[in-house]
């Protein structure tokens, strides 16, 4: 406790003492700041003896550290020293910085967003803290357990809960700066505007809320079924094209938002390819019937499906072969087995399914985006209160609340109400036996209504890239290169330049992604090492919050961040580094779930051993459990990439001019009705995700087969 | 106090609203093996994690050698551990597993390299130092994992039920071992095991558990000829526990059973309503009554060669009895007499 305590401390100091305090002009990394440390280069020392005496107040903490560390007689009053030092440190840090010449400002003062040296001396603050709290017996003594502990706990805190508040806060903002208040905020949550059923009563069109709650029930609804349909056909019957059906859970991964929607365009749009022919051939009146409730769902539909595919696939192979056997012999027949034991085992995954398929569909943006028309979403709606030409961001904060308020019930429902429901019949038994085979006339339903639907998805896919080919889609269906080159030219005349429009958001989007890959993944472990290997008071609250971000939606983050770091004390807008927190903390449920999965497979003894050999925690992190680890980690880096590629939803509030992203910069061309260049772009982005996915799976596959051979025979 | 003891002041433990230890004292004399024994969920091996730092006691505190460890890391505990699974590193060879504590503790390579043949040597594994533990069989991987647990010279070695996963034949042999190991090395050894042959075979001392507290402790030979308890009568070595009236406790006593009133040359303290112990080999059947003996009908008989083993219907309840085999063996329905010896009978409170 004492070693690692001291170096917290001296780390601290540096920080404090050395390190520019605040933002500096030309970045950290040009160290710039060396040579000239005045202004917003000073450190907290320098600004504290020139105009700024309350950056004194942090080093109180340290004070108390080297007190504790130097005075305490036993190990027990040491640890609450440095508990107590370290946390009153942070609160008066945390403090100054959020109460002195900020919005809440007590007094003006100018201080910019705080910088690397702010950064580090919060960060020592943080684990002398947690150190002490090892020293008084949590966490099993271990030092880097609470240290992980509270580095997770206030990065959330950070980058999810503060940012929310903000978005209650201007929520419930008075006029004129008045304080705090229900009485703006009541009318204008309940107003028409926002639940208005005219649609449903015959009066005009409903509220967003209102279409976003049916258009997530039907999608919901839709996705679960057509699902189960697939999961059926996959693990219960002799279908030959399996793995072709595999394919289809990786395409939504891999699937940049809009590409769906623009492929539905191309084929019922005004000059789709379908439309034309009912027109040409029945005379049938062209229609903009895809533009609104229809279309939305359609490209819903589409986008969710495979996901509900592969949740379902793992339920419907949950339910133990052996329960249907017993069935068999009980002298039930196929469908009396299906109706009576495996249906009725599978209804809480369902039920999770449906769940999923609601969050997913009134999170959803791109679709409503682009096909959305007159149909008004909340997602949508909350991107034009920031964007529009009438901005109103407490229009937005309160649109976001209601949004939050659909996607939170029903992520509660699903882990308390569902979650508890669960019949978990997959037992560490080897399960021997097979799944009962469907009655026939389940079996026939199902291929008649996956089949053709996968056939669709296919061939939509392949109108997206011939579609990338021809000039004008629907008017001039000329073989041309022109997209392409519009895009990603390149020209080698005295070295390569990279003079296609694309290049530039297409590297970003590469570098940050790359970036925030690993990232994601180290914290989304991180959290699910603690959540499988430790014990420690309000593990479930703990829990709870690392997952809570899969239900905030991507545009309530994008608004709660602009919102929120757009001036001091954390000012991030503009910057790569605000996409980068953005992915690492949108992405981080799924870096969590698949370390969960794959923790829970090695023995928790063999931390324990190496534990009790005399590793710490770090060391066994080190030498054991991540050695042993390798193909999960390779699937959360891939994943974590993809995602940061494909996402737009939280991204299109946060770029910037210098740091724009592909998704964006692909919104753009289709607001401009620019659709070759918009699907040329997506073509290459699935290809580059595909490659990246393909090479993965290669190197993880020879690891497996690697480590099967030698684990197999314990 | 010296090196190698371990001792529990007052230890509870409790996982949320479940109790695992009931306040515990414990004395352990250095160079001892104790068994802790118990059906599962009696606490044995929350005790014995303890010990080891993988948990954190809820009240008390716990001493090894003179040192307070109650909130110590099991990393700095001079402690090791044999898991019931082994828990070697699969992807380490049988060397590196064994290395690995002095490995993290920086230990130089120069010396490393002997004290891993040493410990293999120890183990009788010489030569297999550079073979990964899924290449050697279920008895050499737990000798490795003996090794690796001994190399670090701990001053208490603890061993979680380290013959469950081996086959019977295989058990004898390696739990004489690691008794052998641990007297040359004269190591404080905790044993955990559910087994209680297994425990009788290796142990100076046995702690019984039950329910989450000490049930009785002694030498094996007291444990099973002074229980205190039904429980333990039962649970060290089979027992038939018969209801009987105590009408005279002291030095000796006189039960009233069956209608009889018998003197039994043991020493009990209370009188009324207590149980009768007697073991199921010192049981006599024969064709004719005694004095002492009571009638009874065979309901079943089952031959195994070394012995035959009998169920038995009497007037006071079930009782089940070993003798050798011998020409006449009893069938079932057969009405016998069943006699026992007055000096090996026990009395213990319901």
């Amino acid at each position: 406790m004492k070693r690692v305590a001291v170096f917290w401390l001296v780390v601290g100091v540096i920080g404090w003492a050395l390190l520019p305090w605040y933002l500096t002009q030309n970045g950290f990394w040009r160290f710039g700041w060396l040579t000239d440390m005045s202004g917003t280069n000073a450190s907290a020392l320098g600004a504290a003896l020139h105009d700024k005496p309350w950056l004194w107040l942090p080093v109180l903490g340290f004070v108390g550290a080297a007190l504790s560390l130097g005075l305490a007689r036993t190990q027990l009053a040491m640890a609450r020293g440095l508990f107590a030092s370290g946390t009153a440190g942070l609160a008066l840090l945390m403090g100054q910085a959020l109460l002195i010449g900020t919005r809440f400002g007590l007094w003006e003062a100018d201080n910019p967003g705080i910088g690397a040296g702010a950064f580090v001396t919060a960060s020592a603050l943080l684990f002398i803290a947690t150190t002490g709290v090892s020293g008084l017996g949590k966490g099993r003594g271990d030092a880097f357990v609470t240290g992980l502990v509270g580095a997770i706990v206030a990065l959330v805190a950070i980058f999810v809960f503060f940012p929310l508040t903000f978005i209650l806060v201007r929520a419930f903002e008075l006029k004129g700066g008045a304080g705090l208040g229900f009485s703006e905020f009541l009318p204008r949550f309940f107003s028409s505007t926002i639940w208005g059923i005219g649609c449903i009563t015959g009066g005009g069109s409903c509220g967003p809320a209102v279409n976003s709650f049916l258009l997530g029930l039907s999608t919901a609804a839709g996705t679960t079924f057509m699902g189960l349909m697939f999961a059926l056909i996959f693990t219960r019957t002799d279908f030959r094209a399996k793995k072709l059906l595999r394919v289809l859970t990786v395409l939504p991964i891999i699937t940049p938002p809009f590409v769906i929607g623009l492929a539905l365009i191309l084929l019922f749009g005004r000059a789709g390819t379908i439309t034309e022919f009912f027109s040409w051939a029945f005379g049938w009146e062209k229609t903009r019937w895809l533009y609104g409730f229809h279309g939305v769902w359609l490209a819903q539909m589409l986008s969710f499906t495979p996901i509900a595919f592969l949740v379902l696939i793992g339920v419907v192979e949950g339910v133990s072969p052996s329960m249907e056997e017993a069935s068999q012999t009980l002298d039930a027949n196929r469908w009396q087995t299906f109706r009576y034991i495996s249906f009725p085992l599978m209804r809480p995954g369902l039920a999770n399914a449906f769940l999923l398929g609601f969050i997913e569909s009134i999170a959803d943006f791109g679709n409503p985006l682009v096909l959305g028309g007159n149909f008004n979403v909340l997602s949508t709606e909350i991107y034009f209160a920031i964007v529009g030409t009438i901005a109103d961001p407490a229009q937005a904060a309160i649109l976001s609340i209601t949004l939050l308020t659909f996607t939170l019930s029903a992520f509660l429902a699903q882990r308390f109400w569902v979650g508890k429901k669960n019949y978990a019949t997959v037992t560490g038994k080897g399960d021997s036996g097979r799944h009962a085979a469907l009655n026939p006339v389940l079996r026939w339903t199902a291929y008649l209504v996956a089949l053709p639907w996968a056939f669709f998805t296919m061939v939509l896919y392949a109108l997206i890239l011939f579609g990338s080919f021809v000039k004008l889609w629907g008017y001039d269906h000329t073989f041309t290169f022109e997209h392409y080159l519009r895009g990603f030219k390149i020209v080698v005349r005295n070295g390569v330049h990279f003079t296609g429009a694309a290049w530039d958001s297409y590297f970003t989007t590469l570098t940050i992604s790359a970036i925030a890959a690993p990232l994601t993944a180290a914290v989304g472990l991180a959290t699910a090492y603690l959540l499988v290997r430790q014990k420690f008071t309000g593990k479930n609250a703990f829990e709870f919050s690392t997952m809570l971000s899969f239900a905030i939606p991507g545009t309530v983050i994008g608004v709660a961040y602009i919102m929120a770091f757009n001036f001091p004390p954390i000012e991030l807008t503009g910057t790569g580094l605000i996409l980068i927190i953005v992915f690492i903390f949108r992405n981080m449920p799924v870096g969590v779930r698949g370390g969960i999965a794959a923790m829970s497979q090695l023995d928790k003894s063999l931390d324990e051993a190496s534990i009790m050999l005399g590793a710490n925690s770090a060391t066994t992190l080190r030498r054991v459990i991540l050695p042993l680890m390798g193909p999960a980690i390779l699937a959360a880096l891939t994943y974590s990439f993809v995602r940061a590629i494909t996402s737009v939803s939280a991204v299109i509030f946060l770029v910037s001019a210098r740091h724009n992203m592909a998704t964006s910069f692909i919104v753009g061309r289709v607001e401009n009705g620019e659709y070759g260049i918009a699907i040329a772009y997506a073509s290459v982005l699935i290809v580059t995700m595909l490659t990246v996915i393909i090479a993965m799976q290669l190197v993880i596959g020879r690891r497996t087969l690697r480590r099967a051979d030698r684990v197999e025979a314990h | 106090m010296t090196k190698g003891s371990v001792r529990f002041e007052g230890v509870t433990k409790h996982f949320d609203d479940v109790v695992a230890l009931k306040p515990l004292d414990l004395d352990i004399a250095p160079g001892t093996l104790v068994t802790l024994l118990g059906p599962s969920g009696c606490g044995k091996t929350t005790t014995l994690r303890l010990v080891a730092g993988l948990e954190s006691p809820t009240s008390g505190r716990i001493f090894i050698g003179d040192e307070d460890v109650t909130h110590l890391s099991a990393t700095y505990r001079k402690v090791s551990m044999v898991f019931q699974s082994y828990a070697l590193f699969p992807h380490m060879t049988v060397a590196e597993n064994v290395g690995y504590g002095l490995t993290v503790k920086r230990v130089s390579k120069s010396e490393l390299r002997p004290r891993v043949e040493e410990g293999l040597a120890m183990v009788g594994l010489e030569g297999f130092g550079d073979r990964l533990p899924s290449e050697l069989s279920g008895g050499q991987q737990q000798r490795v994992a003996v090794a690796r647990a001994i190399v670090l010279e701990p001053e208490v070695l603890l061993l979680d039920e380290p013959l469950s996963n081996l086959d019977a034949k295989l058990r004898r042999h390696v739990r004489e071992e690691i008794r052998e190991i641990q007297q040359r090395l004269n190591l404080t050894a905790i044993y955990v095991t559910h087994d209680q042959e297994e425990a009788m075979a290796v142990s100076d001392r046995i702690i019984v558990m039950k329910n989450a507290e000490i049930a009785q402790e002694g030498a094996p030979a007291d444990l099973y000829e002074r229980p205190n308890s039904a429980f333990i009568a039962d649970f060290i070595g089979d027992a038939n526990l018969l209801p009987v009236e105590v009408a005279r406790s002291g030095e000796t006593v006189d039960i009233v059973f069956d209608g009889r009133r018998l003197t039994l040359p043991t020493a009990f303290s209370t009188t009324g309503q207590a149980n009768l112990v007697l073991r199921p080999h010192q049981l006599r059947l024969s064709h004719e009554a005694s004095a002492d003996s009571l009638p009874a009908e065979v309901s079943y008989a089952a031959y195994l060669g070394n012995q035959v083993q009998y169920t038995l219907d009497t007037a006071l309840g079930e009782i089940f009895a070993v003798t050798v085999p011998d020409a006449t063996p009893f069938r079932k329905g057969d009405t016998v007499h069943v006699g026992f010896d007055p000096v090996a009978a026990r009395i213990v409170s319901i």
